[in-house]
C-alpha cells in the first residue's frame, strides 16, 4: 500500500514537471498574440483592450508587404526547385547501384549540420561581387541549397517503405522508366513528397541568417526586416508580423501531421 | 526483344542503371558544390592566403585573449544550454512515450509547434518577456518582489535562457524516438524480477535510451556553437558568441581573412563532434 503510494507520487510530480515544461516551450509563441491585438503604442501585456490596429498598419506599410510578397515567391520557387532536385536524387540513391551513393548522402545532408553563419558569410563573400546579393537568383540557389535536405530525407524515407516490386512489375508490363515513375512511383511516394515540399517552403520563408547576410537595400526578405525591426525599432507591429509568419507555420505543419495520420491510417 | 528487355530489367532488380542514376544526381550536385562547397572553400582560402600563405588569422583568434574569451564563452554557452535542454527535455520525453492515442498528439503538438516557429519570432518573444518595462519585470514589480525593474536582456544568462527554448524540441524528439523503441516487456520484466519504478528506470529504461540521449546532445550541442539570431538579438556587447563575432568582422570591420579563420575554426569544431558522435546523428525535422 505504502510503495503504491509513492508510486502515484514519483509519477505526479513526473508528469507535473513535464507539464510544467511544456508550458515554457509554449508560453512565448503563445504570448505574441495577444500582444498583436492590443491597441496600445506600445508593447502591453495583457492588452488593456483589443484591436486589429497593428494588423492594419502592417498591410498598410509598403515595406512589409514588398518583403512579405519578394519571401514568397522565394518561397514558392525554392519549394518547387529543391522538390524535383531532391526527388531526383532521392530516387538515384535510392534504386541505383552507386558505390558512393552512402558517401554522397552525408554531403546532402552537410547543409543541415554546418553552422547557417558559416554558409551565410561564405554566400555573401562570393554573390556580392556578382550582384547576387539581395536578388531573387540569389535567394532562389540559396535556399534551394538549404531545403534540398529535407526533400531528400523525405523523400528517401518513403521510397525505401515501396516495395521495388512494384516498379518492376510496370517495367515488366512495358511501362517505360518516366511512366511506372508517374503512374506508379510517384503516387505512392507522393505523402512523402508533399511533406518534403512543406519542409522545403518552410526552411525557406523562415530562413533568417543566410537571408539576413545575403539580402540587399532592396530585396529584402520578410526574416531580414523582421530582424532589422526587432533590433532597432520594437513596436507591436512585429507582434502582428510574427503572428501572422506562426500562423502560416503551425498550419503548414498541422497539414503535414495530418497526412502522415491518414497515411498510417491506410 | 520484349523478353531480353525484361530478363534485363530483371537480372538488375529494377535498380536504376548507373548513367541515368548520375543524370538524376547532377543536378543536387551542381546545386551543392555551386552553392554550398565552392563558396565555403573561398571563405577559407580567405583566411589562409590573403594576400599569401599565412596562418597569422587563427594564430590571432585561438590566442588574443579577447577571442579566446569569445571561443570559451561560445563553448559554455552551448554547454550550458546543452545540459539545460537535457535536464528540461529528458522527463518530457518519458512521459510522452508513456501516453497512449490522443495525448500523444497533444503533447507532440507542444513540442513541433514551438520547433516549426520561427526563431526570429521566438527571439522577440523572449525579448517582450524579459526587456526592462517587460513582462517578467512588470510581474515581478506588481507582486512587490522587487523596487527596480532588474536587467534581464543582453545578459549571458538571457542568451543561455532564450537558446535552450530555441532547442530543446531538438533535445527531446531523439530522446522520445529512443524511448518508444524500447520494448515495455523489458520494464515489466524488470518489475518482476523485484525491481522498483525508480530502479527499473536506472537499470533498465535509461541506458536503453542513451543512443536517443546521444543524438539530441549532440544535435543541441552543435545547433548551440554556431548560433547567430538569438544571441544577435538578445545578447549584449559583453555576450558575443564565435558566432556575432564572425558577423561583426564581416558587417562592419570587413575583416574578411579573419572572419574566414573564426568560420574555419567554428567548422572544424562542428565537423569533428560529427565525425566523432556522427553514428548517433539522425538530423531533419521532418523524420
Amino acid at each position: 500500500m505504502q510503495s503504491l503510494k509513492s508510486v502515484n507520487w514519483g509519477r505526479l510530480s513526473l508528469n507535473a514537471y513535464a507539464a510544467a515544461v511544456l508550458v515554457f516551450l509554449m508560453i512565448p509563441s503563445l504570448l505574441i498574440i495577444p500582444i498583436s491585438l492590443g491597441s496600445e503604442p506600445f508593447i502591453q501585456f495583457p492588452p488593456r483592450s483589443l484591436s486589429l490596429r497593428w494588423y492594419l498598419e502592417l498591410i498598410s506599410d509598403p515595406a512589409w508587404v514588398e518583403s512579405f510578397i519578394f519571401s514568397l515567391k522565394i518561397a514558392v520557387a525554392t519549394t518547387v526547385t529543391a522538390t524535383i532536385v531532391g526527388t531526383l536524387a532521392a530516387l538515384a540513391l535510392v534504386r541505383g547501384r552507386l558505390k558512393f551513393a552512402s558517401a554522397l548522402q552525408v554531403l546532402t545532408l552537410a547543409p543541415l549540420v554546418v553552422p547557417h553563419i558559416v554558409i551565410a558569410v561564405a554566400l555573401y563573400l562570393v554573390f556580392a561581387p556578382i550582384g547576387l546579393t539581395g536578388s531573387f537568383l540569389g535567394f532562389l540557389i540559396a535556399h534551394s541549397m538549404l531545403s534540398v535536405p529535407y526533400v531528400v530525407i523525405t523523400v528517401t524515407s518513403a521510397l525505401q517503405k515501396l516495395d521495388p516490386s512494384l516498379e518492376f512489375a510496370a517495367l515488366s508490363c512495358g511501362a517505360s522508366r518516366p511512366k511506372a515513375f508517374f503512374l506508379v512511383v510517384l503516387p505512392n511516394i507522393a505523402p512523402g513528397v508533399a511533406a518534403g515540399a512543406i519542409f522545403a517552403f518552410l526552411a525557406s520563408f523562415d530562413e533568417a541568417t543566410v537571408s539576413f547576410f545575403i539580402s540587399g537595400i532592396e530585396g529584402k526578405t520578410i526574416t531580414r526586416k523582421l530582424f532589422e525591426d526587432i533590433d532597432y525599432n520594437l513596436t507591436p507591429v512585429i507582434a502582428s508580423v510574427s503572428s501572422v509568419i506562426l500562423m502560416i507555420s503551425v498550419l503548414l505543419m498541422l497539414f503535414v501531421e495530418r497526412m502522415r495520420g491518414s497515411k498510417s491510417q491506410d | 526483344m520484349s523478353s531480353s528487355a525484361v530478363s534485363k530489367e530483371a537480372s538488375s532488380g529494377g535498380a536504376l542503371p548507373n548513367a541515368l542514376a548520375l543524370t538524376l544526381l547532377l543536378p543536387l550536385v551542381l546545386l551543392l558544390a555551386g552553392a554550398f562547397i565552392t563558396p565555403i572553400l573561398v571563405l577559407l582560402a580567405e583566411s589562409f592566403f590573403a594576400p599569401q600563405f599565412t596562418l597569422e588569422h587563427y594564430v590571432k583568434g585561438l590566442t588574443q585573449p579577447l577571442y579566446l574569451g569569445v571561443l570559451m564563452r561560445t563553448i559554455r554557452t552551448a554547454c550550458v544550454v546543452t545540459a539545460m535542454c537535457f535536464i528540461l527535455g529528458y522527463p518530457v520525453a518519458l512521459v510522452m512515450s508513456r501516453q497512449k492515442g490522443r495525448r500523444v498528439i497533444y503533447l507532440a503538438a507542444c513540442v513541433l509547434i514551438p520547433l516549426w516557429t520561427s526563431v526570429l519570432v521566438r527571439s522577440y518573444a523572449w525579448i517582450v518577456l524579459l526587456q526592462r518595462k517587460g513582462i517578467v519585470n512588470n510581474a515581478l514589480t506588481e507582486l512587490g518582489f522587487i523596487g527596480e525593474p532588474l536587467k534581464l536582456l543582453y545578459t549571458d544568462a538571457a542568451v543561455m535562457l532564450a537558446m535552450t527554448h530555441v532547442l530543446l524540441p531538438y533535445m527531446i524528439l531523439p530522446i522520445y524516438s529512443a524511448l518508444i523503441a524500447i520494448s515495455p516487456d523489458l520494464d515489466k520484466a524488470a518489475r518482476n524480477l523485484g525491481a522498483g519504478p525508480v530502479s527499473s528506470f536506472f537499470r533498465v529504461v535509461f541506458p536503453n535510451s542513451l543512443p536517443g540521449v546521444y543524438a539530441g546532445t549532440i544535435i543541441v550541442f552543435i545547433l548551440a556553437l554556431g548560433f547567430y539570431v538569438t544571441p544577435a538579438l538578445v545578447g549584449g556587447p559583453q555576450s558575443m558568441t564565435i558566432a556575432t563575432l564572425i558577423a561583426q568582422q564581416t558587417t562592419e570591420l570587413l575583416n574578411w581573412p579573419f572572419a574566414g579563420a573564426l568560420a574555419g575554426i567554428l567548422l572544424a569544431a562542428t565537423l569533428g563532434l560529427v565525425s566523432v558522435f556522427g553514428r548517433f546523428l539522425r538530423i531533419g525535422k521532418g523524420a
